[in-house]
């Protein structure tokens, strides 16, 4: 069992280098540099341009700017943001939990719509419910999320008047960030009117984020119910005489879930990625909308470090799930 | 504990911004949406703009008096203004001299404390507008007076003190937090004298802002006013609507007719303080040649350009400088639209049968041009009637600056948008021989007569004449031709009907305190 922990954390050092080369390759990529973001249209003086390179450290040769910047790293250090001069690291714990807590909703409405909607298509497969909900989900996979957003916020927020338009929570509330989650922090507040505000501005952020992830999920458990549906033990517990829905919750459903919970897992890196563009249009303080900001602005250290802790943690949550399907299944520990 | 408000009561006034400042310090940072929710709310000037103009009036200085050599600035300081209070600091004196020289020299001298705290971090507004080859040194007179020391006569200074970076701090605030051991914390949590007292700030979300009861103007009509950071200018017209704001910034030009028919909604418009042109870069074929430059200034259909690019919303421009400022010379006759002499003139020069050239234009919009590639193709077809063939070429915009810096560029579209309401900050950066040096100078166009008037303007104290001398320089550029200027473009803020009181400001910021909700 140890060996198999240690072989898969071993895995972790490649794709730390691979993941720091990528996002340093990537942002390096991108034309215009940090000083030339901030210079306009006026243009800089040669010796104040040449100062910055250097206090930015990007005057020495890209491979020596690499090996710094993993030395730093190795030591814990994500260096300051060049616009506001914040530590990255610290920026990013600031914003991260408005992430996760979009990324945690939008997951569950995924889940909770779309695995039920899966299971009626397998099991009235080829009805008008099955071609419904296909149909539903291939519209939704194909969805750009920008433009679905927006289609929302006009249809709900602007026409109807249900929803507010973006944002965390109305600006009426000055809740203190204790742990970062607004639906928590509102409930420390023992502010319930914060808190029902909280919850209507994660409606439609969760709708277009946990969209794609829906449609993936819906199709992933019909697929996996109608080959389950077939087995021989399906047919046996309806031999045994159980409920309809018996044999499709417990026994069926239970085991199509396997490759879903996979899947899920593989959503996660997805979602960072979906929520990127949400984020932008609902004006979401999360980390995608500030990395996209930190491209703009050519924000080396921002980008860099951005990427890496996301992909730390998608590496940490891989990490657990292998160990975990190692500890429920000995077939991947032994295999 | 949670503080509720009033969701849009008569106190609070709500407003979409942009962007997210780059930190709450007004010296640090260049960016207009960093100003606005900086150092408009929060901080003063010795003098300020009038707002919606760009004529100086006094602010933190009561009055001021120059020197005859023009070298010399006395300001008398204003008496009994109030520095704001947070948690950590409660001031025990007004505002006097010492938070003057404290302010300046702290970007000026290079061993003053404070002058590196935030690792990075540069006066970047301070150093870009040249100030240490302007300003020797400060003196105290008394509490109550200060004096600024020229290094030459520089009649711009005056309009340079009412920049943003030229904000006053509060020496005792920063010394507070010395003591204490945390002299970040002083450009982290601003104290300034301004209408507004910082609140709160949640990343990327909500700034919150009091008004200040002791402001010396008096103080703001609303109780609270509310930034509400959103990025996306139609998520931000949707706020406007559903009245989750009262004002929104950088309406998109194609939501302007919707809105305009929207009867909760108001629309506000100022001529810009900028302009967008053509450069011809002087240091190559065949725009060497002034006949060349004066055959496609000839050959360029600017009313079109006016209405398709700008849909209106602009006018257009003969000289560099925008008629809203003064020195705007209107005896200037503009090149009209006439191919048949823009092909003579191009015989003229030895081309007849015209040429073939790289047209730079802008990848992205900016306030001064809101579509580069719709203006480009206008531009392209005009000039292809006169037999010159304009092949269109573009960079992502910060390469496209790089480059422009370098002078790779034959022909390009670019602009400015006026950093104070002096004339001076449109002819020397953009027109300057020095400029061709920083590179701002894209058509690289130096002029001797044009310079000796620009110099000499700037050393002469008296308005009226320096307005002369600036007309002049507009003749030489008019003849001289090195740009097409296109237009001075329009800027927009959309409020709701029930903010009275609100007024665009000339250099593009957002004013609060003259605001108030009317239900």
């Amino acid at each position: 069992m140890w060996r198999f922990v240690l072989r898969r954390a071993a895995l972790v050092v490649p794709t730390f280098i691979g993941v720091t080369l990528l996002a340093f390759a990537l942002i390096h990529l991108i034309p215009g540099d940090p000083v030339e973001n901030i210079s306009g249209e006026r243009g800089m003086e040669p010796a104040r341009r040449t100062r910055l390179l250097h206090e930015f450290g990007l005057d020495r040769p890209l491979p020596v700017q690499y090996g710094s910047y993993v030395a730093h790293v190795l030591r814990g250090d994500l260096g300051h943001s060049l616009t506001t001069h914040v530590g990255v690291a610290q920026e990013f714990g600031t914003l991260f939990p408005a992430t996760v807590e979009l990324a945690f909703f939008a997951m569950l409405f995924a889940l909770v719509v779309g695995v039920p909607a899966g299971v009626i298509a397998a099991v009235r497969r080829n009805t008008a419910a099955d071609y419904a909900v296909m149909g539903v989900s291939l519209a939704g996979y194909s969805m750009p999320i920008f433009w679905w957003a927006l289609l929302l916020i006009l249809f709900f927020s602007v026409q109807l008047g249900w929803t507010p338009v973006s944002g965390r929570i109305a600006v009426e509330y000055d809740v203190p960030a204790v742990t970062g989650f607004m639906l928590i922090d509102t409930l420390m507040a023992g502010d319930l009117a914060a808190f029902r505000s909280a919850l209507s501005h994660l409606i439609l952020p969760t709708i277009a984020l946990g969209t794609i992830p829906l449609a993936v999920i819906a199709r992933m458990t019909r697929s996996a119910m109608l080959e389950v549906l077939r087995e021989d033990y399906v047919r046996a517990a309806r031999a045994k005489g159980l409920s309809r829905m018996r044999v499709i919750v417990v026994h069926a459903l239970r085991n199509a879930l396997i490759p879903v919970v996979t899947v899920v897992g593989l959503q996660v890196g997805l979602l960072l990625s979906g929520a990127i563009l949400t984020e932008t249009i609902f004006s979401w303080p999360g980390v995608g909308n500030w990395l996209i900001h930190g491209v703009q602005a050519r924000d080396y250290p921002v980008v860099q470090g951005g990427i890496l802790l996301i992909a730390g943690i998608v590496i940490a949550v891989n990490l657990i799930v292998d160990v975990l399907y190692g500890v429920i299944n000995p077939r991947i520990r032994h295999g | 504990m949670a503080i509720a408000l009033p969701a849009s009561g008569k106190g609070t006034l709500v407003y979409c911004s942009e962007g997210s400042p780059e930190g709450f310090q007004p010296q640090f940072f260049s960016t207009g949406t960093t100003f606005d929710a900086v150092s408009v709310p929060m901080f003063n000037r010795l003098v300020e703009f009038d707002l919606g103009a760009t004529n100086i009036v006094p602010a933190l200085a009561e009055s001021w008096t120059i020197s005859p050599d023009g070298k010399t600035y006395t300001f008398k300081l204003r008496k009994g203004v109030k520095f704001h209070s947070n948690a950590n600091f409660k001031p025990t004196r007004d505002f006097d001299a010492d938070d003057v020289l404290f302010s300046w020299n702290r970007m000026a001298d290079e061993n003053a404390p404070f002058h590196k705290v935030t690792a990075g971090q540069t006066f970047a507004y301070f150093d870009d507008m040249g100030m240490k080859n302007i300003v020797d040194r400060v003196e105290k007179l008394d509490d109550r007076t200060v004096r600024f020391v020229l290094k030459r006569p520089e009649a711009p200074f005056l309009a340079d003190m009412a920049m943003d970076f030229a904000s006053i701090l509060s020496k005792e605030y920063f010394d507070a937090m010395m003591k204490k051991g945390t002299p970040n914390a002083a450009d982290v949590y601003p104290i300034g004298t301004g209408p507004f007292e910082f609140v709160s700030y949640q990343k990327d979300a909500t700034i919150r802002y009091k008004a200040f009861d002791q402001h010396f103007r008096g103080r703001p009509k609303i109780d609270n006013l509310i930034y509400s950071i959103t990025r996306d200018a139609t998520a931000r017209y949707a706020k406007l609507k559903t009245g989750e704001c009262q004002v929104m910034a950088f309406p998109k030009p194609a939501d302007l007719d919707a809105m305009r028919k929207d009867p909760q909604l108001a629309i506000q418009q100022k001529e810009g303080l900028n302009v967008g042109y053509i450069a011809f870069n002087v240091e190559k074929k065949p725009f060497d040649n002034k006949l060349v430059r004066q055959a496609l200034n000839y050959a360029t259909n600017k009313d079109a350009i006016l209405k398709a690019v700008y849909q209106g919303n602009g006018q257009v421009a003969k000289n560099p400088i925008p008629p809203i400022l003064w020195g705007y010379n209107n005896a200037v006759q503009d090149y009209p639209y006439d191919p048949a002499k823009a092909k003579e003139l191009l015989a003229q020069a030895g081309y007849p049968n015209g040429f073939e050239v790289e047209l730079w234009y802008l990848p992205v919009t900016r306030p001064y041009n809101p579509d580069g590639k719709r203006m480009a193709e206008l531009i392209q077809a005009d000039w292809a009637k006169v037999g010159v063939k304009a092949k269109l070429v573009t960079y992502e915009w910060a390469e496209y600056r790089k480059r422009s810096k370098t002078g790779e560029q034959t022909v390009m579209m670019f602009g400015w948008s006026g950093d104070n309401g002096d004339p001076d900050n449109f002819f020397v950066p953009l027109l300057g021989c020095e400029a061709v040096k920083g590179g701002g100078n894209v058509s690289r166009w130096c002029n001797r007569s044009f310079e000796d008037l620009v110099v000499k303007a700037a050393q002469t104290p008296s308005q009226p004449e320096r307005a002369k001398l600036y007309e002049q320089a507009q003749v030489i550029v008019h003849d001289e031709a090195p740009w097409i200027p296109i237009a001075h473009s329009v800027r927009f803020d959309a409020l709701r009907k029930e903010v009275h009181g609100y007024k665009m400001d000339a250099t593009a910021h957002h004013y609060f305190n003259h605001a108030e909700i009317v239900k």
